[in-house]
């Protein structure tokens, strides 16, 4: 069975920026979503505004293109009010945890079943290069012409000090890690994300001198290792990538119906 | 008083008269916005998202036991703009749903708003309007947010605004707010004010069935056939689809064409704005609310709405009683303006006086309606303290040029 038939054919091409990491992130979803032998109908894709939430636009799901930091918002009505949904919400990082960031935190807070994947190419594309809450110190962006003094989120730190119960990292390198990784989040009964760390060549690699696609992606298999590789062990300054965080907890809907349950009961 | 005539009678559609005693209504006596709260569950209220803000929260509170009970939704959100968020997503699948909230947080819902209107959601958004700007009056009566009602989000787009003055016609108007949004998909904004939902009052909740409600429209394209979820028909309603349904599509808050994709050309963002502006304003006629009281040979014309006009109501009694031809043409719909309501109304009115707690926002209107701007008069208060009969006299005095 082809992957074609989980997307919009007559919306291509897409409008991503040649060597950009998304379009990788969008193969290895759809690759997870076959794997799963999900329905497409019982799919609700819903993103918020950015390169990264595109993405939804060429997708046969059920897509919720909606507004700029907001999409976990809009996907925790879809949700609450057919828990039966499968939810994937693709968010980049200036979308996820800058003006997003509020409902990043309450989302994994409730653990609401869903699959949060941040597509962090650490800048704001669509608006042409600015930094972001990802860039990190010493980053130049558009907005940081001399160098940006903002220090980054840690997305796996930030998602598992909100209350994610599942919390894992990697990058468009490791693209059957995705699928694996993806796989993993989408069955997890409770708040999932995934961070994905995605090239932009265009911006980021041009501003900063990381080269273009291709040197951008092997600085990120030489900067990533596996969670507790004897090369982290050597180097702590690898990132690592994996699942950090897998647990079980009382998932949001599920607590819902058991308030449904005792109103009913009339207390 | 037969003089007493309900513009709404002249629309046609609306809910019976009610008739006190009917066996399965019932008789209450809580505040505006507890009235809210049963209107909207006799409206088939599904899901509410909302966040704690003087002075709407009691709405927010009823909805937390009363949704459940029904096996229905309710869920406090972390912030205004998540709650609105959820409700669009929640509409989305099929449901009725309702945020409340007041100035502050109504601020905070605009650009959602904004994705209602361009998306075409059905939605009811609650605004009990405290004192502004900013946090401003928590506790205090004020009408100020009329404007903000019409153009607090970006770009040109038509809404849908209604009020009411007690609560017999808070628990019509609401209902009526439901109906309204599934009928033009849209939001709609319920516009009450502090004292309306803080205020406690008889009203009878009318028996099943006895007024009428508007489910939504579905369309009737069977799955594995193309469905277009933006393409309107003949007369311009667009039948919907629930997600997680047979028919997947998409949904945007871009410029989109009938699929739902985005789209910047010219001739397809002309015919969306075209449509998202005259599916309301052509049926201004249509969604028009009002009340007159001895409006037919009236020389002193009262416009007023919300809970300035049971004062206004007040006056116009009370004069009538001395003989003088006061009349009081009360506004439920304030968006799309009732301008050809007012414009007759007035029309045999010597002078105009709007009866308002802002600075004049309804005025404004009232004054592009009627022949002569000139004729039209303002009798406010701004200070958080509810405009009385007194301060409305005070007024009529100064402009039959009695003095104080």
């Amino acid at each position: 069975m082809s992957i074609k038939q989980f997307i919009r054919e007559r919306f291509f091409p897409h409008m991503w920026c040649p060597g950009c990491g998304h379009g990788v992130v969008l193969n290895a979803m759809l690759r997870a979503v076959e794997r799963l032998g999900l329905n497409k109908n019982d799919i609700v894709m819903v993103s918020g505004i950015g390169c990264s939430s595109r993405i939804s636009g060429y997708v046969d799901f059920h897509t919720l293109h909606t507004i700029h930091g907001r999409a976990l918002a809009f996907a925790t009505g879809v949700k609450m009010s057919r828990p039966e949904l499968n939810l994937i919400v693709p968010m980049g990082d200036g979308d996820a945890l800058a003006i997003g960031g509020n409902h990043f935190i309450h989302a994994a807070r409730r653990n609401i079943d869903m699959t949060a994947i941040v597509m962090n190419n650490r800048i704001y594309g669509m608006t042409g290069g600015q930094y972001s809450p990802l860039s990190g110190h010493g980053i130049l962006a558009t907005t940081a012409p001399y160098h940006n003094i903002d220090q980054g989120f840690d997305i796996v730190n930030l998602a598992t000090a909100a209350g994610a119960t599942f919390v894992a990292r990697t990058t468009t390198y490791h693209v059957q890690q995705i699928t694996d990784i993806l796989c993993d989040a989408i069955t997890h009964k409770g708040f999932s994300v995934v961070e994905i760390m995605s090239q932009c060549p265009t911006y980021f690699g041009r501003k900063n001198r990381e080269g273009g696609a291709v040197e951008m992606m092997k600085l990120m298999k030489d900067r990533t290792t596996p969670i507790g590789s004897k090369a982290f062990q050597e180097n702590p300054d690898l990132i690592q990538r994996g699942i950090f965080v897998k647990r079980d907890q009382p998932e949001y809907c599920s607590e819902y119906h058991k308030v449904i349950e005792k109103a009913m009961k009339g207390r | 008083m037969s003089d007493i005539d309900t513009g709404s009678q002249e629309a046609g559609d609306r809910g019976k008269t009610l008739e006190s005693g009917m066996p399965s209504s019932e008789i209450k006596f809580i505040q505006g916005n507890e009235v809210c709260v049963e209107a909207a569950l006799y409206a088939g209220l599904d899901f509410f998202a909302g966040y704690p803000i003087t002075p709407s929260t009691e709405i927010a509170e009823h909805l937390s036991a009363r949704l459940p009970q029904a096996g229905k939704t309710f869920i406090q959100m972390e912030d205004e703009i998540a709650s609105i968020c959820a409700i669009i997503g929640a509409s989305l699948t099929g449901h009725k749903v309702m945020t409340a909230t007041s100035g502050p947080g109504f601020s905070l819902m605009q650009e959602a708003l904004g994705y209602a209107v361009m998306t075409e959601i059905p939605s009811v958004i609650v605004n009990v309007q405290r004192g502004g700007p900013s946090t401003g009056l928590p506790t205090h009566a004020s009408q100020g947010d009329v404007n903000q009602a019409r153009w607090g989000t970006h770009g040109d787009h038509a809404i849908i605004t209604l009020t009411a003055s007690n609560h017999q016609d808070v628990f019509s108007i609401t209902v009526d707010a439901f109906n309204l949004a599934e009928t033009y998909r849209t939001p709609v904004i319920l516009l009450f004010d502090e004292v309306v939902g803080h205020m406690r009052e008889k009203v009878i909740i009318p028996a099943p069935g006895q007024l009428p409600l508007v489910e939504r429209l579905r369309t009737s394209v069977r799955e594995g056939i193309d469905y277009h979820p933006y393409l309107p028909r003949e007369d311009g309603r667009l039948p919907m689809s629930d997600f997680g349904g047979v028919h997947r599509y998409n949904v945007t808050g871009l410029v989109h064409d009938m699929w739902g994709f985005p789209s910047g050309n010219p001739q397809v963002v002309q015919g969306l704005l075209r449509h998202l502006v005259d599916k309301i304003n052509n049926n201004a006629r249509e969604i028009a609310r009002y009340k007159t009281y001895f409006t037919e040979d009236a020389d002193c014309m009262l416009v007023s709405y919300g809970s300035s006009a049971r004062s206004a109501l007040h006056v116009v009694m009370n004069r009538r009683q001395r003989g003088e031809k006061l009349g009081l043409l009360e506004l439920q719909t304030l968006w799309p303006f009732p301008a050809h309501v007012v414009r007759d109304v007035c029309a045999r009115a010597e002078y105009v006086v709007v009866v308002e707690m802002n600075m004049g926002q309804v005025l404004e209107q009232v004054k592009l309606a009627v022949d002569k701007a000139q004729k039209v008069f303002l009798a406010n208060r701004i200070d958080g303290v509810f405009i009385n009969p007194t301060d409305i006299r005070n007024i009529l005095r100064l402009i039959q040029g009695k003095g104080v």
